[in-house]
């Protein structure tokens, strides 16, 4: 089966693309990244504060089961053109991964069919090469916490 | 033989990875590789080279000729690399039509 989420991260560049697309109309789309409370569902994080709107500004937080911060993250939406583009940074708090510019496009395909186009620029290739390989190493946290989780409540 | 370069620095040449998409559809023997580029014969073999030393060609000797065709599995493990990457995102966005397709506007 073809992949619906293709990444494209060239050797030696400073820069990704993720592309997908959406058995979704382009309004759904754009709506389910541009609301709050649609994006916590997705995201699997909490929003905090998400301005979409042009000079706006974002803020998520996740936690684990112990009320522990495990993941914050903040950034300035640069441009805001519904349905079609929205610019914006994207930083990690206190982890040394520097600040992203992403820039996702979105595209209607057909009227019931949507695609989104996430340019991702990191501070060096070195940078988004750590990046990229975070998730080997959060999927073993998250095993850990959840681990921690179910050890908890035999408790 | 010893492989001292890595796999990532030989895909981020174009002409190394034009290279490998045509002996990933046939085995091919140096100069057959050489006639499809307008570089020097030289300037290929080096390219070839610098593929077969990662490991991402396999090499079969038939009569005086060397053929050199793919090797997949060296491939795999760039594809390994941003797989947890890509897998991340596909999660999310599954969940994102999942959402979606169940979503009601409010009045």
């Amino acid at each position: 089966m073809e992949q619906k989420t293709k990444v494209s991260a060239e050797d030696g560049k400073q820069d990704l693309v993720i592309t997908r697309e959406f058995d979704l109309p382009l309004a759904l789309l754009f709506k389910a990244c541009t609301e709050a409370d649609i994006v916590e569902q997705w995201m699997g994080t909490k929003v905090l504060k998400l301005e979409s709107k042009k000079h706006g500004s974002y803020q998520l937080e996740t936690k684990d089961g112990n009320g522990n911060v495990v993941f914050k993250a903040n950034g300035v939406i640069h441009e805001f053109i519904p349905d079609r583009k929205i610019t914006r940074t994207f930083e990690m708090e206190n982890a040394p991964f520097g600040v992203q510019l992403e820039l996702y496009e979105f595209e209607r395909l057909t009227d019931n069919t949507s695609k989104l186009n996430m340019h991702v620029i990191y501070e060096s290739g070195a940078l988004r090469d750590q990046v990229l390989q975070l998730p080997f190493a959060q999927g073993i946290n998250w095993a850990h916490n959840r681990l921690q989780d179910v050890v908890s409540k035999l408790k | 033989m010893e492989t001292r370069r890595d796999v990532f620095q030989a895909i981020a040449d174009p002409t190394r990875r034009a290279i490998l998409s045509l002996v990933a559809l046939q085995a091919m023997t140096p100069g057959a590789i050489a006639e499809n580029f307008d570089s020097k014969r030289q300037t290929i073999s080096k390219h070839i080279q610098i593929l077969n030393e990662c490991n991402l060609l396999i090499q079969k000797q038939s009569g005086r000729e060397i053929y050199y065709q793919f090797n997949p599995k060296k491939m795999k493990e760039v594809a390994a690399f941003i797989e947890p990457f890509r897998k991340m995102w596909d999660d999310r966005f599954n969940e994102l039509e999942t959402v979606m397709k169940k979503y009601k506007p409010k009045q």
